[in-house]
């Protein structure tokens, strides 16, 4: 009956605002803010046009890969109180347009990265996308908790594109800044799935939390924590650090050390007693780290500059 | 008699979506245009990735 079949395609048309919340904005910021310090605090510079398309177009990878993601685990987000709202689980845009929509822009964005600075930075972002949609999300979230230990990887490499895209070339301090993101990944994570309690669970997703147990859990996230710290002062000491990144690196680390050695001592009884307080407290704080370590960096890379 | 509504609440929201579609197309042509710009101005080797080597061409550009 042609009237039942408009009425259908009435409820399911997206809006603007759901291919946008398809490239996941919330996760594309995190991964510009790194991307540009990556290409700010690099000893090459770009034009700013070329600056500012090569941001476009990292973002624009970022949202391709998100928009694929969400397209193979509309099964598991459709479970997970905190991803059941998404455009695809939630049926506001339908799976087989969110592929397209993921490959199309995948495909675009590589491009003319490779276009607006070099092919090396191309190739990169090329093998991020590659990275997170199949090596994390088709490969490991499914099958080991090491999942977000080796899928992070895919979160590090922005500031490295960055870097590559205004140099040319990977360098000891693009290393480091993707072995900041690398080491800071696990503790951010595993801090949420302590706070989301069942939600992985629910879900099936094999998280260290539903497989090793939550006392496992805290005890790794202070392992990775404390692995952290040499990471932060060898860039914050390094060609690209300074005294903000100094002064950044010694609060944040004290900050996210003794968060990390609190959530260690926790019983999951007190935890549940203070509804997670302490485990969403450091979830937090793992993101202001994160954002205050790359903005020191820039800090400094600024004054260098204006020196 | 209830009239026909001029703009359904679909309408809105496909008017929306399409407006979204535009300006992003009309950014990424800006973009796009914007780069040539500044490369050509440059006097960047516009033809020293072709498919077959140049080496005049790549004398010329570096």
């Amino acid at each position: 009956m042609p009237g039942l079949a408009i009425s259908t395609a009435h409820e399911h048309e997206p809006t603007f605002g759901d291919y946008v919340a398809l490239l996941k904005p919330r996760v594309m910021s995190l991964v510009v803010f790194t991307a540009l310090v990556g290409l700010l605090v690099a000893p090459a510079s770009l034009h700013a046009v070329e600056a500012v398309a090569a941001m476009l177009f990292i973002a624009l990878g970022a949202g391709a890969a998100g928009a694929l993601n969400m397209w193979y685990d509309a099964d598991i987000d459709s479970v997970m109180r905190r991803t059941m709202k998404r455009p695809v689980p939630s049926g506001r845009v339908a799976p087989e347009e969110a592929r397209a929509i993921g490959v199309g822009l995948s495909g675009l964005s590589v491009v003319m990265l490779g276009l607006a600075t070099n092919m090396l930075a191309a190739t990169l972002l090329a093998v991020t996308i590659s990275f997170y949609v199949v090596v994390y999300t088709m490969w490991l979230k499914r099958r080991t908790p090491q999942n977000i230990v080796i899928g992070g990887a895919a979160g590090a490499f922005p500031p490295m594109i960055g870097w590559v895209a205004a140099t040319g070339s990977v360098s000891l301090e693009a290393c480091l800044m993707f072995a900041l993101i690398f080491m800071w990944t696990p503790p951010h994570f595993w801090a949420l799935a302590l706070f989301m309690r069942s939600d992985y669970e629910d879900a099936g997703v094999p998280m260290l939390t539903v497989t090793h147990g939550r006392t496992a859990a805290r005890r790794h996230i202070l392992a990775y924590t404390l692995l952290l710290v040499p990471v932060s002062f060898w860039l914050a000491l390094g060609p690209i650090g300074g005294p903000a990144s100094l002064a950044a690196a010694v609060v944040l680390n004290l900050m996210f050390v003794w968060g990390a050695f609190q959530l260690c001592r926790r019983t999951e009884a007190v935890a549940q007693g203070d509804g997670y307080a302490a485990e969403k407290a450091f979830f937090r704080a793992s993101l202001f780290y994160l954002f205050l370590h790359f903005g020191a960096f820039l800090a400094d890379a600024v004054v260098r500059q204006a020196s | 008699m209830s009239g026909i509504r001029a703009t359904h609440e679909l309408h809105t929201r496909r008017f929306s979506r399409n407006l979204g579609v535009a300006v992003a197309l009309v950014a990424f042509v800006a973009i796009v245009f914007a780069l040539t710009v500044v490369k050509v101005k440059r006097g960047d080797p516009l033809q020293g990735f072709d498919h077959v080597v140049r080496p005049g061409i790549e004398a010329a550009g570096s």
